[in-house]
């Protein structure tokens, strides 16, 4: 019996995709949720936060009405030539930026409400542009909970089964996860491959964790306040 | 070149900023008053950090109209703040770099090299800032508000979050760089002394409102405002140094209102000097008495009076030179004298300190 590492470079595959996604579109958001003096900002916030409550199985569930060919969603990229997404790799892209959404936005919105105003009057007051003050001061400043942001949104991605199961099903090398793997081999009682993908998942969740731990004293460390 | 300045502006919470004064485009003006009377928001609107209606024009430019409001990173201030926010992301060298890069080579109005030794801050400059004092994080902070080239230095209470050490070294430093900048500032504060030793204009805030605007000196004596009732109040006078008593140990302060002595200090014959004269430290006197310990007697004219309590009177006097002293004295005193409007007398001047 050889070892089948598909599952494992596609998990790792998907969940680098969703951590780059979720912080591109993560980080403006948290900032506008930061920032934001409109009174919508609960709502959208509670939006995006939806997913923590939501079961996941929930989640996929809708997202599949959505993906289908008469879903808005899936209506909208068959239209664009691109099929549907239910059932691919790029669907699962999408279901876990959604659900893996307010790990992120939470994370980097803390250090954005955490650095205050005064960076960036600063930064005005040495002829920074807003933009520019962003990228130089708020960013380097947000650094550890970009940080944290982006371990737990990996983390949680690599973790994820119900929303996966829902819209991704199980096709191997398309949308055959880890978690889905596992679930698998037990199925099947070939016990040696989930206990093999089951013990490294542990030992990596346990590593990440402690790495986040370390990076993240460290750079709150340097970024006290002078 | 002036700076006039008319903003209002309400907050919830029932706070009204109704500030309109106009200051000269040189020099150090105070905005002076109790927390809450609105100082810190009328630089903060001056910088374009906060919004309030009316309008703002520094030496000349509009910086805000009902037609347009320029952002501040547009306007051509410093901004010192109370506490020193440095970045903390940078080494003190890139702190003082952020905004001296972001102006034009040849706009620049001073060298690096020329604000860091200004500020005396060359050793710290390859530190991180979190290795700074709080003195020393505060020179970082006014160098790198300098680098940018200010038309206008904007400074908030720079000194209120130092202990007393730390603030005399930043006094001197400061003190320095206004004579050699010749740079205008709007220097918040609600310390009299600071005011006094820094300040040539002033704009006494109440209440979110102005409630007199002039010449520092001229405010700070004043019977109807509230800097002449303090236990410190105190008049500034300047003169310059006229000679030194070897014998003695004393210095000379000539102002053209009479000669001040105080002990010995090395300064240059010649050398602008300030000093303060506190109110309880001046008596009154008909005559010109020679047969006293006082070494500070001086001419003068009852300008006002007002009672501070049942028992004390604070009073106004002119110099010959225009400047101006006050005096506490009791009541009784003041009877006894026969003191009234325009009346003609000598100033006791028991103590005298140089500060700047």
């Amino acid at each position: 019996m050889t070892f089948d590492w598909t599952p494992v470079w596609l998990t790792l595959k998907l969940a680098s995709l969703t951590t780059l996604l979720l912080l591109l579109l993560g980080t403006p958001l948290a900032w506008w949720l930061a920032r934001t003096p409109c009174h919508c900002r609960e709502w959208i916030g509670a939006l995006v936060a939806l997913p923590l409550v939501l079961p996941p199985t929930v989640l996929g569930f809708y997202l599949l009405l959505m993906l289908s060919p008469t879903g808005p969603i899936g209506a909208a990229t068959a239209a664009l030539g691109l099929g549907t997404l239910a059932f691919t790799f790029p669907g699962l892209v999408l279901g876990s930026v959604l659900y893996s959404m307010p790990f992120v936005v939470q994370s980097v919105r803390n250090a954005f409400e955490a650095m205050g105003t005064r960076p960036m009057e600063v930064a005005a007051s040495l002829r920074a542009s807003p933009l520019r003050s962003f990228f130089t001061v708020a960013l380097p400043l947000a650094r550890p909970g970009l940080l944290t942001g982006a371990v737990l949104g990996f983390a949680h991605t690599v973790g994820e089964f119900g929303v996966v199961l829902m819209i991704g099903g199980n096709i191997p090398g398309e949308t055959k996860v880890l978690s889905v793997a596992i679930y698998d081999h037990v199925e099947s009682l070939e016990w040696t491959q989930a206990h093999w993908l089951a013990g490294g998942m542990l030992v990596f969740s346990f590593l990440v964790v402690v790495a986040m731990y370390r990076l993240e004293r460290h750079l709150w460390g340097q970024s006290r306040d002078a | 070149m002036t700076l006039e300045v008319e903003l209002t502006l309400e907050r919830p919470g029932g706070f009204r900023l109704d500030a309109r004064f106009s200051a000269p485009g040189q020099g150090v003006t105070a905005l002076f008053g109790d927390s809450g009377s609105g100082k810190t928001t009328v630089l903060r609107c001056v910088a374009g950090l906060e919004r309030a209606r009316g309008h703002c024009r520094i030496q000349g430019e509009t910086w805000q109209d009902a037609t347009g409001f320029l952002p501040s990173h547009r306007r051509p201030i410093g901004y010192v703040f109370q506490e020193a926010s440095l970045f903390p992301h940078l080494s003190v060298r890139a702190n003082l770099e952020f905004g001296w890069r972001l102006v034009e080579p040849d706009a620049r109005r001073i060298a690096f090299d020329e604000a860091v030794e200004l500020l005396g801050i060359r050793p710290l400059l390859a530190r991180a800032t979190a290795r700074l004092s709080g003195g020393e994080r505060q020179r970082v902070a006014i160098a790198r508000a300098l680098l940018t080239s200010p038309r206008l230095l904007l400074m908030d209470e720079p000194l209120s979050a130092l202990d007393h050490a730390s603030k005399e070294v930043i006094i001197r430093y400061l003190e320095r760089m206004f004579d050699e900048l010749g740079l205008p500032v709007l220097y918040v504060s609600h310390h009299p002394d600071e005011v006094a030793r820094l300040a040539d204009h002033m704009v006494l805030m109440e209440a979110g409102r102005v409630r007199a605007s002039g010449e520092a000196a001229d405010l700070m004596t004043r019977l109807d405002l509230p800097l002449s009732r303090f236990d410190s109040a105190s008049a500034f006078l300047d003169g310059q140094v006229a000679g030194h008593d070897d014998t003695f140990h004393l210095t000379y302060i000539d102002t053209n209102g009479g000669r001040f002595t105080v002990p010995r200090q090395d300064l240059d014959i010649g050398k602008r000097a300030r000093v303060q004269v506190h109110a309880r430290d001046v008596s009154l006197s008909l005559t010109d008495h020679h047969d006293t310990s006082i070494l500070n007697i001086l001419p003068a004219r009852v300008l006002d009076t007002r009672a501070l309590d049942p028992a004390r009177l604070i009073v106004r006097l002119g110099l010959e030179d225009g400047q101006n002293l006050l005096a506490r004295i009791t009541r009784r005193s003041g009877v006894a004298l026969g003191l009234h409007e325009g009346m003609p007398l000598y100033a006791q001047v028991k103590s005298v300190a140089l500060v700047g």
